[in-house]
């Protein structure tokens, strides 16, 4: 039994928290855009955090059950309506069988996830279930969704099995919610954290400064690989001639155009532009929330408050699990 | 036998990744160092490590700072995940001259040379006022060293190849560029194994597959392999592409 795709909408795909230990061999990361609302749609059905999701983008998806079936939706608001009514979010949600979940306009963010208790059944490749899409591999048949296409899912554990019948029970009425906002910002303004990059120093001094004082807006050229920004234009202090090496996601590259490109999920595993600041681990899934034209300021801090910040957030995830635990096995 | 590597020097790359410099420029002594470390790190990789990344002469390293804390011993409240990581990291640097060196393989690359396969061949035999079969020996006579792969799956970064080929990008790049295809840009060559856009000029193309997800490791060629191009016929290519199948 399983749900088939009415509407694949913008760019639906499967993908979990990456696919890592191939960058040597050239093989990118991919994986959610935003991995906090993924971590917290796994964790809310029942599964390992790490299991594969769809990242739904902007609108148009629309999903039809068949069967009772356990899910999360998280991530940017995009007006998720089950039957025509407002679905809940960020909790677990008791779907019924024939019903039609349907992702209609971003009011808030730009990418939502949908975890289905169980996980999604596709092959992992090289360790991942993530869609690798200039490659063709992972995911479902190493591509986005399409209209037609039949989902179908893994066993479901005792967790995911609690959590079932519970919320059948009691009707689907589930009186708790994951509060999201120390975990992930959706606004379309945002200030984003940034360490200095290994090139920082390379830059002029006027460079330096402006990275952290003006603003930048997306253009429309951001996608799944990277955004690239649109702002004040930013030089090295003398040319010189950067050799491949590794970048990562939230490294800011900048091309000898000035314009900067902050590097997202698709990144190449290498890269040879000179990186002027690095967007702090906590930080990345907001990014992932961005739409074209939006705001940032970056905002200069140091190596150690950015290590600070991600235990923070872990601290929240780990708080979910525990509770999600406690109301599945206990209540 | 310790020595110390004054020119290592450690750099981070984020929260998450710091990158290793262990010299500058490209140079085969160097890559050896970025190879040694690199074995040393996948043999005895630290707490909280995930992946390195060789490059030309540094290596980029992929941690968890969450779970290197984690390891961590209660009366090293103070540290970072970024202190801890170096002091791992700067452990195996001592190493590397002990570690053995890699025997290099030698993998051959067969190449069907020139027309629609190598659209770009009489153009740089012309830029070098050479023959297309000067260009050919040349290009095959050269033994190439992969340095690091980036780019795109199994994409090799190579140097070595005879500077008497060595030509500009094409102008205008191509929309598309066929798998299997073999380039020249500027001092380098390289194969693209995927379907891209691109600016090399293309002398040939390869029947082999450069990436294939389904095997272990998922590349023909890897960092510190050496890499000879042999000259194939028409027939010699098909015939390649039907045992594929």
């Amino acid at each position: 039994m399983t749900v088939k795709v009415l509407n694949q909408g913008l760019l639906t795909s499967i993908q979990d928290l990456g696919r890592y230990g191939s960058q040597k061999y050239g093989v990118i990361v991919s994986g959610a855009m935003d991995k906090y609302s993924l971590r917290v749609a796994n964790l809310l059905v029942g599964n390992k955090e790490n299991e594969g999701a769809l990242e739904i983008t902007l609108l148009g998806t629309s999903l039809q059950f068949e069967k009772d079936m356990l899910i999360a939706i998280t991530g940017g608001d995009l007006l998720a309506s089950i039957d025509g009514e407002k679905a809940p979010t960020w909790r677990p949600v008791l779907v019924r069988k024939g019903s039609v979940l349907q992702f209609k306009s971003p009011l808030k963010g730009c990418r939502a996830y949908v975890a289905f208790a169980g996980g999604i059944a596709v092959p992992e490749v090289m360790g991942s279930k993530s869609t690798y899409l200039r490659a063709g591999i992972g995911g479902f048949k190493g591509r986005a969704l399409q209209k037609e296409d039949v989902l179908e899912f893994g066993e479901m554990n005792r967790l995911s099995t609690s959590l079932f019948h519970q919320l059948n029970k009691r009707n689907n009425d589930f009186t708790w919610a994951v509060n999201y906002d120390a975990l992930i910002n959706l606004q379309q303004t945002q200030t984003i954290r940034v360490i200095r990059g290994t090139e920082f120093d390379r830059f002029d001094e006027k460079s330096k400064r402006t990275l952290f004082n003006e603003p930048y807006t997306l253009t429309t050229q951001a996608d799944r690989m990277g955004y690239r920004m649109e702002g004040p234009p930013l030089s090295l202090a003398t040319e010189f001639e950067l050799l491949s090496e590794g970048v990562t996601h939230g490294t800011i590259q900048v091309p000898p155009n000035g314009q900067p490109i902050i590097l997202m999920a698709d990144r190449q595993t290498t890269g040879g532009y000179p990186k002027i600041g690095q967007v702090i681990t906590a930080d990345l899934p907001s990014i992932g929330q961005l739409q074209p034209t939006a705001n940032i300021h970056f905002k200069e801090i140091s190596h150690k408050e950015a290590e600070r910040e991600l235990l923070k957030k872990e601290q929240i995830i780990n708080e979910i699990k525990i509770g999600v635990r406690f109301k599945g096995l206990y209540l | 036998m310790t020595h110390c590597f004054p020119e290592a020097i450690i750099k981070p790359l984020g929260d998450s990744a710091l990158i290793v410099q262990l010299g500058e420029g490209i140079s085969p002594s160097i890559h050896q160092k970025v190879q040694a470390l690199s074995m040393l790190l996948n043999t005895y990789p630290f707490d909280g490590f995930v992946e390195s990344v060789p490059a030309f002469n540094n290596i980029t390293i992929h941690y968890d700072p969450v779970l290197v804390l984690n390891h961590l011993a209660n009366n090293q409240p103070s540290l970072t995940s970024f202190q801890i990581v170096c002091s791992n990291v700067n452990e195996l640097i001592q190493h590397i001259d002990d570690s053995q060196k890699l025997e290099a393989r030698l993998v051959e690359i067969p190449v069907l040379y020139g027309g629609e396969y190598g659209p770009d061949l009489d153009d740089v035999a012309s830029y070098h006022n050479i023959s297309p079969e000067e260009v050919i020996r040349i290009h095959t006579q050269s033994e190439c060293l992969v340095y690091m792969l980036g780019f795109a799956p199994g994409f090799p970064f190579m140097g070595g190849m005879d500077e008497r080929i060595a030509t500009p990008r094409r102008e205008t790049p191509r929309l598309s560029i066929t798998p299997g295809s073999v380039g020249i840009a500027g001092k380098q060559t390289g194969v693209y194994p995927l379907e891209t856009p691109g600016g090399w000029q293309i002398i040939g193309r390869t029947p082999l597959d450069l990436f294939r997800p389904d095997l272990s490791p998922p590349t023909l060629l890897q960092a510190g392999d050496k890499i000879k191009f042999v000259q194939i016929s028409p027939e010699e290519y098909h015939t390649y592409k039907e045992k594929k199948r």
